[in-house]
Formats: C-alpha cells, sequence, structure tokens
C-alpha cells in the first residue's frame, strides 16, 4: 500500500498530464453531431455573444459586399413576379388565386427564417458557423441554412438560447444529397478539407455526360432542403478507373469567405412523413 | 504589473488574436494553418508548477476549443506541450541561474540560441501533434506532414515578429531568491 502511495507521488505529474490528455481525447471523440454535451451550449452563448460584439465591427468593412449580393438577390425576386409577365393571347386572362397559402397550414412547407452571421471560418478542416438566432427564435438542430443568394451553407447542428452553430458545407461530416440540374443524376456532395472553394460531388454515374459550367441543385429528397437549391457549378471530373462512379469538383455556390447573412429554412411538414416511415418500419 | 495580472491579460489577448485575426484571415494556402495562442505557455514563468502548466494549458485550449468548436482538439495539443516544457528548459538552460534571475523564457534570458531552438521545437510538437489529431478524424497522412511542417514554418515567422516587436521588459534580479 505504501509502495502505491510513493508512486503516485512521485509520478503524480505524469499521472496528472496523462488525466487531462485523456479529457481532451474523450471531448475530442464522443463529440459528434448527435452527441450535444452540456457544456458545448453555455459556451456557445458565451462565444456567441464575444463574436457578436467581432462582428459589429467587421460587418461594417463588408457592407459593399453584402448591399450587391442582397440586390441580386432582389433582382431574382423582382423578376418573378406577376405583374411582369404580359400573356400574348388576349383570351387567356390572369386568374388569381384566391387561396391564401398561409391560411391553409398544411400547404406550407418550407418556412424561412433570416439570421445574421456572428461568426465563420474556413481555414479548419471542420467548419463551422454561428448564428444570432437560437432555440428561443424557433431553431431547432437539422435545419437547412442559405445564403442570401439561394445557395447551400449548411445544416443547424447546435441550438442555444440564442445562437446556433451550423455545421457549414466544409466540413468533413457534411453530407447534402444533390443532383445534376440537366441530367437529374443524384449524388452526394462532400467536402475533403483542403480547398474552401471546391466541393466534391460523388456517386454519379459513369454513363452521364457532364460538362464543366453544369449546375449542381439540392435534390430534394432531404427534409431539410426544398429542391432546386443552388449548390455549385461543375469544375472538373476526376475519373478513377477503379471506381465505377465519377467524383466531380464543383465550385461552391456559396461564397462562404463572406458571409453576413442567411435564412434557415424550417420544414413544418418535417413530421408526417418520418412517422410514417417509423410505422412501416416497425412492422 | 504583477506576473498573474500579466498572464491574464496575455491569455485573454491570445485566444482574441487567434480567433479574430488568424482564423479570420484568408487561407494563404491549404496547407498552411498558421497560430500564435500557444506562445502563452512558452511565456509563463520558468518558477510556476508543472501541474499549475498543465491546467494552465488545458484551460487555453479549451478555450479556443470554445470558439471553433472543435472541443478537446486544441487542449490536447497544449497539454501536451505544457508538460513537455519544463524538461526542454532543463535541456536548453545554459547559464547558470537563470532560472532565478528572470521570471520567463526569452531571447534575452536564455540567449537567442537556445530560446529559439525551444520555440521551434515546441511549435513543432504543437503543430503535428494538433494536425496528427485532426488527420485521425479525416485520413490523408501525406497532406498531414506536409501541413505540419508549412503551418511550423509560417508560425515561427509569426513568432519571431512578435518578439522583435513587442520586446518583454527582462527584469535581472539579483539575490532575490
Amino acid at each position: 500500500m505504501r509502495n502505491i502511495f510513493l508512486f503516485i507521488r512521485i509520478y503524480f505529474n505524469f499521472i496528472f498530464f496523462l488525466f487531462l490528455m485523456g479529457l481532451s481525447f474523450y471531448m475530442l471523440f464522443s463529440y459528434n453531431r448527435y452527441h450535444h454535451t452540456v457544456y458545448s451550449a453555455a459556451a456557445n452563448e458565451v462565444t456567441g455573444k464575444i463574436s457578436k460584439q467581432f462582428n459589429n465591427v467587421e460587418y461594417y468593412f463588408q457592407l459593399k459586399k453584402t448591399n450587391d449580393s442582397l440586390v441580386k438577390a432582389n433582382e431574382i425576386l423582382y423578376n418573378k413576379l406577376k405583374q411582369d409577365f404580359e400573356m400574348p393571347d388576349t383570351v387567356n386572362k390572369i386568374a388569381i388565386d384566391t387561396i391564401k397559402i398561409d391560411s391553409l397550414q398544411q400547404q406550407r412547407k418550407y418556412l424561412y427564417m433570416q439570421a445574421k452571421v456572428v461568426m465563420n471560418s474556413v481555414t479548419q478542416p471542420n467548419n463551422y458557423i454561428e448564428l444570432h438566432r437560437g432555440a428561443l427564435q424557433g431553431i431547432h438542430p437539422d435545419m437547412g441554412v442559405i445564403d442570401a443568394n439561394n445557395a447551400v451553407i449548411g445544416t443547424v447542428m447546435g441550438v442555444s438560447d440564442n445562437y446556433s452553430v451550423v455545421m457549414s458545407l466544409l466540413h468533413e461530416q457534411s453530407n447534402l444529397s444533390a443532383r445534376l440540374k440537366k441530367s437529374g443524376e443524384t449524388g452526394t456532395v462532400i467536402w475533403d478539407g483542403k480547398n474552401p472553394e471546391i466541393l466534391l460531388l460523388k456517386d454519379i454515374p459513369k454513363t452521364v455526360k457532364i460538362s464543366s459550367g453544369d449546375t449542381v441543385i439540392t435534390s430534394g429528397f432531404s427534409d431539410r432542403f426544398p429542391s432546386g437549391l443552388l449548390v455549385g457549378y461543375v469544375k472538373d471530373i476526376i475519373n478513377d478507373k477503379t471506381m465505377s462512379t465519377y467524383i466531380v469538383r464543383i465550385k461552391a455556390a456559396a461564397n462562404f469567405q463572406n458571409l453576413q447573412y442567411s435564412y434557415i429554412i424550417s420544414n413544418v411538414q418535417k413530421d408526417e412523413p418520418q412517422q410514417l416511415l417509423k410505422k412501416v418500419k416497425g412492422k | 504589473m504583477s506576473s498573474l495580472v500579466k498572464n491574464i491579460i496575455r491569455f485573454c489577448l491570445f485566444i482574441l488574436v487567434q480567433v479574430f485575426v488568424l482564423n479570420q484571415i484568408p487561407p494563404l494556402h491549404q496547407l498552411v494553418t498558421p497560430y500564435i495562442y500557444f506562445l502563452f505557455i512558452l511565456w509563463l514563468p520558468f518558477k510556476m508548477g508543472r501541474r499549475t502548466q498543465m491546467l494552465l494549458g488545458f484551460a487555453l485550449g479549451f478555450a479556443l476549443d470554445c470558439f471553433t468548436k472543435t472541443y478537446g482538439l486544441h487542449a490536447a495539443s497544449c497539454v501536451l506541450i505544457a508538460y513537455l516544457r519544463p524538461f526542454l528548459i532543463n535541456l536548453l538552460i545554459s547559464q547558470e541561474g537563470t532560472e532565478s534571475n528572470y521570471n520567463e523564457p526569452s531571447i534575452k534570458s536564455m540567449g537567442f540560441t537556445p530560446y529559439f531552438t525551444y520555440l521551434t521545437i515546441l511549435t513543432f510538437i504543437h503543430h503535428t501533434f494538433l494536425f496528427f489529431l485532426q488527420a485521425m478524424q479525416t485520413g490523408g497522412y501525406f497532406y498531414f506532414i506536409l501541413k505540419s511542417v508549412f503551418s511550423t514554418a509560417i508560425s515561427l515567422m509569426l513568432i519571431l515578429l512578435i518578439e522583435l516587436l513587442f520586446a518583454r521588459k527582462q527584469r535581472f534580479r539579483t539575490n532575490t531568491v
């Protein structure tokens, strides 16, 4: 017994080192997107507040770029207005639909909520975006996030009271179902952790004809994003002879280095298909 | 200014600079991710207990982890260099009594070559361990070796610039032991 105490006393520094190392490793390897630990919610509130202060300054320097992107988004919306279209045929009248979509709850599927980006990184292998909008403002984990120009930027991973943390597309575990706009082939968008402007689209069959510049959009298969949101543009193809599918390098549509505003997409009809799936699987 | 106040200010400053300056600048190259926050550990006083050093290292790493949302990643690397630091200091100190004459490691207290060796070794260990842990989750081992070498070089350059720009006043304390 005495020897044990002696041993502990002599090697106490080393044991303490091992203890701290073990604690770090535990945090590192147990923390994934479905494992929300107690400290992360508290830490988000604190770091969110500090980041907000910093963003107040940084935002000022990006006003011009932010304004440009908002004007561009506005332009797209203006061009969709009904009054911009004139029917050449006089027999046809524009019949304005009298059913108000909002009054019938079941008809709305996606609800967009704006959120200010307070913190963002592109240099790490796993990047996160912090938004100033949290559980009190109706944000839940697993909601999709897009930027001001309708390009996908990530998925909400954790929320605290007033802030939420988004797993950016620039994350090793990021996984987004997307399709080629022209041919309609679906694949998965991942990131290899290297260049923040290049994403990878894998599982595209080799029979598909792809040319550079093709648009890649969300497939609509996941319940986070409606179909047809921008993901990126095809840059080139990695043709691996050992695999039966292509890996396509795509240029991200969102400018991750300059994010100031984002929209969080809430799927109002999310529960029903999930319950159905659970019921079918239970049989 | 007392050593405690000075170190508290340093802690906050290094974390803020790392998070809001170095992590925000557009990447120079995909192989270069500069870090300087761990200089806080390298600048701790000679006389501090080893357990305190490790605890401070853990706190520093964890504070950065809270910002980057990689809980445990920087904490592990900081604990490692805080643990190795006293061994290196014992090896590299040349003059008798430097530990009692000066407060903390610097060019003046240790001499340029030993101090630079101390910086290089600990920076390299920190970066290698950090990128190794990242590579364990993601793969790409050749990439990780290149990344640690290049990032160490750029970080060292930044650290030397800091040493030159913000010269720390080191009092020579005689018979104060």
